[in-house]
């Protein structure tokens, strides 16, 4: 899953860089290299019989691209749709798939000493998809492995998990 | 490396199946008696480079097979031998064998390597009597050669003819091999001028024949004259002597002259490529929507140049739409060119004489489609062949000329390309066709109408041949033909009449990524069912709503009852009006059953272009696919079939 031109920034740089976006109070950051855009929340088509944090699917540019709401996911932040709310679209595994978040932040470079092992905590995030706990100064951040969790069961985007 | 390797692969299997193609073409419309030196020469330059890429790319079986195939051909195209019937019979076969080599190398399927062997034999008897490879003459110096005819035993049968103590050996080689084969052999052992071989051709003897003088031309005359002369000549002649007229009769000729698709510069592009530009055109035709509706409300006097310049775009966009379109078309020649092969084996097995009409091949139809008709087609025409054209006892016994035809024909008719195969058989035999569905138990009386008997033929297991053949008659296809059509977007008709023939025409949408639809409302969302399985609509009239067992209702159409399904419950929206007969019923027929679709509203037809919904998202139940509206909503495609089975 790793790519190559991954491997070789973190060996040369020693650090890699993350998007940051916040859920309700929590902050998290993702590997910046699975985003492909950043967008407002459009109107969306519901799908009929899907969970409810599956919003539907937007027309992106003539690709149909689920829409997934992170907050009613995990239960966190104020679920509103305003002119505010952001849409982070990401390519994951060959799919684009969209997700709500409350806000996005900023993009950070951390290098392996600054990210921590996650502790193995109860969450409604399941700590396997979590790649460990990033420590910027005060700011404390969740790195996600988006890959993972999209193509989860959990997630219910996929028809079969994928390795 | 290797996936540079395997993309040239990709191009050569392309090819060598378009030069297969060329030849089997050219070959069908070969006429034997007198074959063009054009179409000669292009069978030949059809399999020469077949074996040229083959050879390149290490398949050395299909060089192999494909060679003795070019020096067969060769000798054709150079008159030394005259064509026979049974050679296109050969050749056919051969580029059987080809396919499945090609076939075997793309790791689809095995080849087989006696019916290779089998076919190279055959083809080289063809050219034996010019080239007697059968019988080597050699002719070596004096001393030990008990090594080499060890090697050469290995080959053939080894004869020596003269042996003489110091003296030169002669020895006659009865062997497949060719003589050139013998001769790389022989110049592994000896040096070229310690020995002398001759097999007959002509260009070999003159070139030998200044060693044979000094070496064994004395003696060698006679024999030749005695044997080889006088061996060749009635065989030679044979070839010229009219081929039997009775098979010939049997062949279908063909009336139109395949002409050549334009011949202008092509280049290859990937499908995805393509598709790729496809995508990007649909976008920006929506954009284009878009800025339309929102500059609509302006004010026209002061925006006129805007206004003007927006038209320019419109008009711009619909043409290079059309022109993008248009680079997946493909002519239907594609599909329509198998054909005469096809009828020409088939009516040769069952013994009648067809004669094969195709009409409209440069109809254009969408890549997808042409790839996805080819079988439907093949089928109908093998049932035509089988059960529409009566033997020839009966054509006579009728009155009809002995000669049945099918006739294939594509052009467009609307916004649809229609595909017909006729023939001048013996018709639907209505009698027997409501039997058969009678006794199957399904739901048929005396009065129906023709169409609605015609249409009983594609229900599963049905078949009214009297024998099942190996051609057709298991009552398997006919069903699959519908079905496929079907999920083409196609419908399927039939006309018939007794004692004169059959039509079947399909009609499919110009292509698969476009959808004729009826866009409707359930709720609040707007849903489109693809126009093909619509067959009215209709507003409920509450008397008509019946219920079965307190839950399943039905509605009450002019008589019949078809089961009732609510969208908004089914997708578990909120329903705009409470009573369904406030709502449309929508009638839809998939597999010969109607169902109504209660929706909320009609909102209008159109063409949609299907976008897949699993490519990022999963297989939703009742939804084939998405589509972008004008406004640049998502709406949600229906599958019926899918709806109506759960």
């Amino acid at each position: 899953m790793v790519n190559p031109k991954q491997q070789t920034e973190t060996a040369h740089a020693g650090s890699r860089e993350f998007l940051t976006f916040t859920l309700g109070k929590e902050e998290y950051g993702i590997d910046i290299l699975k985003v492909q855009e950043i967008r407002g929340y459009d109107i969306v088509t519901s799908i009929a019989n899907t969970p409810a944090f599956i919003k539907g699917v937007i027309n992106l540019r003539g690709v149909i691209v689920p829409i997934v709401d992170m907050r009613i996911k995990f239960n966190l932040g104020n679920v509103e749709y305003n002119e505010f709310t952001v849409v982070i679209i990401l390519n994951v595994v060959e799919r684009v798939v969209g997700i709500v978040v409350d806000s996005v932040s900023d993009v950070v470079a951390l290098n392996s000493e600054q990210i921590r092992s996650a502790p193995n905590f109860s969450s409604r995030l399941d700590t396997q998809f979590i790649m460990g706990l990033g420590a910027l100064d005060e700011r404390m951040l969740i790195l996600v492995d988006i890959e993972k969790l999209m193509t989860s069961r959990e997630m219910e985007l996929v028809d079969e998990v994928s390795a | 490396m290797s996936i540079d390797m395997s993309q040239f692969y990709q191009i050569f299997f392309e090819e060598a199946e378009e030069h297969l193609a060329e030849m089997e073409r050219l070959l069908l419309s070969l006429d034997i008696d007198h074959p063009g030196d054009e179409d000669l020469n292009a069978i030949f330059r059809a399999a020469h480079s077949i074996k040229g890429g083959s050879g390149t790319f290490g398949f050395s079986d299909v060089a192999e097979v494909t060679h003795v195939l070019e020096s067969l051909l060769d000798k054709l195209r150079k008159g030394e031998l005259a064509i026979r019937k049974e050679m296109i019979d050969s050749f056919l076969r051969t580029m059987d064998v080809i396919k499945l080599q090609l076939a075997a190398h793309r790791g689809e399927g095995e080849r087989d390597e006696e019916a290779e062997k089998a076919i190279c034999r055959e083809l080289e008897a063809f050219s034996e009597p010019e080239e007697p490879s059968g019988n080597i003459e050699l002719t070596l110096q004096p001393g030990e050669h008990d090594a080499l005819l060890e090697r050469l035993k290995e080959i053939g049968k080894v004869d020596i003819v003269e042996h003489a103590e110091q003296g030169p050996w002669r020895i006659r080689i009865e062997t497949p091999q060719s003589e050139s084969m013998v001769r790389e052999m022989l110049e592994f052992f000896l040096s070229p001028d310690a020995f002398t071989l001759s097999g007959g051709e002509e260009e070999a003897y003159g070139f030998f024949e200044p060693a044979q003088e000094d070496v064994a031309y004395g003696f060698f005359e006679p024999v030749q004259e005695e044997e080889a002369y006088g061996f060749f000549e009635p065989q030679q002649e044979a070839p010229q002597q009219p081929p039997e007229k009775t098979r010939e009769e049997a062949q279908p000729s063909q009336k139109t002259t395949h002409k050549q698709a334009s011949q202008g510069e092509t280049i290859r592009v990937s499908v995805e490529k393509v598709d790729q530009l496809i995508n990007l055109v649909g976008e920006l035709v929506i954009t284009e929507a878009m800025l339309a509706q929102t500059t609509a409300g302006l004010d026209a006097a002061a925006f006129e140049t805007l206004q003007a310049s927006l038209a320019q775009l419109e008009r711009n966009t619909r043409d290079l739409q059309e022109s993008v379109m248009s680079i997946r078309m493909m002519p239907i020649s594609f599909v329509f060119s198998r054909f005469p092969r096809l009828v020409r084996d088939l009516a040769g097995k069952l013994d009648k004489q067809v004669e094969l009409i195709t009409e409209g091949e440069n109809t254009e139809l969408d890549k997808g489609l042409i790839e996805r008709i080819a079988d439907p087609l093949t089928h109908l025409v093998r049932n035509s062949l089988d059960h529409g054209i009566e033997p020839i006892s009966k054509r006579i016994a009728a009155d009809k000329d002995p000669v049945g035809k099918i006739r294939l024909r594509a052009f467009h008719r609307g916004g649809n390309i229609v595909v017909e195969v006729s023939d001048d058989g013996a018709g639907l035999n209505r009698k027997k066709i409501l039997e058969k569905a009678a006794s199957r138990g399904l739901a048929v009386h005396e009065g129906m109408p023709d169409q609605e008997v015609w249409q009983l033929i594609f229900e599963a297991g049905f078949s009214t041949a009297e024998v099942v053949t190996d051609v057709s008659g298991r009552g398997v296809g006919m069903d699959v033909v519908k079905r496929n059509i079907h999920e083409l977007g196609g419908r399927i008709e039939i006309d018939s009449v007794e004692g004169e023939g059959t039509r079947i025409s399909i009609s499919l949408p110009l292509t698969l990524a476009i959808l004729d639809g009826m866009s409707i409302g359930v709720s609040d969302q707007t849903l489109i069912i693809p126009l093909n399985c619509i067959v009215e609509t209709l507003q409920p009239q509450k008397s008509e709503i019946k219920s079965v067992g307190g839950e399943k209702r039905l509605l009450g159409v002019r008589g019949e009852f078809v089961p009732l399904i609510v969208l908004h419950e089914v997708f578990n929206l909120p329903p705009k009006a409470q009573d369904i007969e406030q709502g449309v019923a929508v009638i839809v027929e998939v597999d010969s059953r109607k169902t109504a679709l209660i929706v909320d509203d009609l909102l209008g037809q159109h063409q949609v272009v299907i976008k897949s919904l699993e490519s990022n998202y999963r297989k939703v139940h009742g939804i084939s696919g998405a589509t972008i509206m004008g406004d640049g909503r998502v709406a949600l495609i229906l599958d019926v079939g899918e709806l109506l089975a759960a």
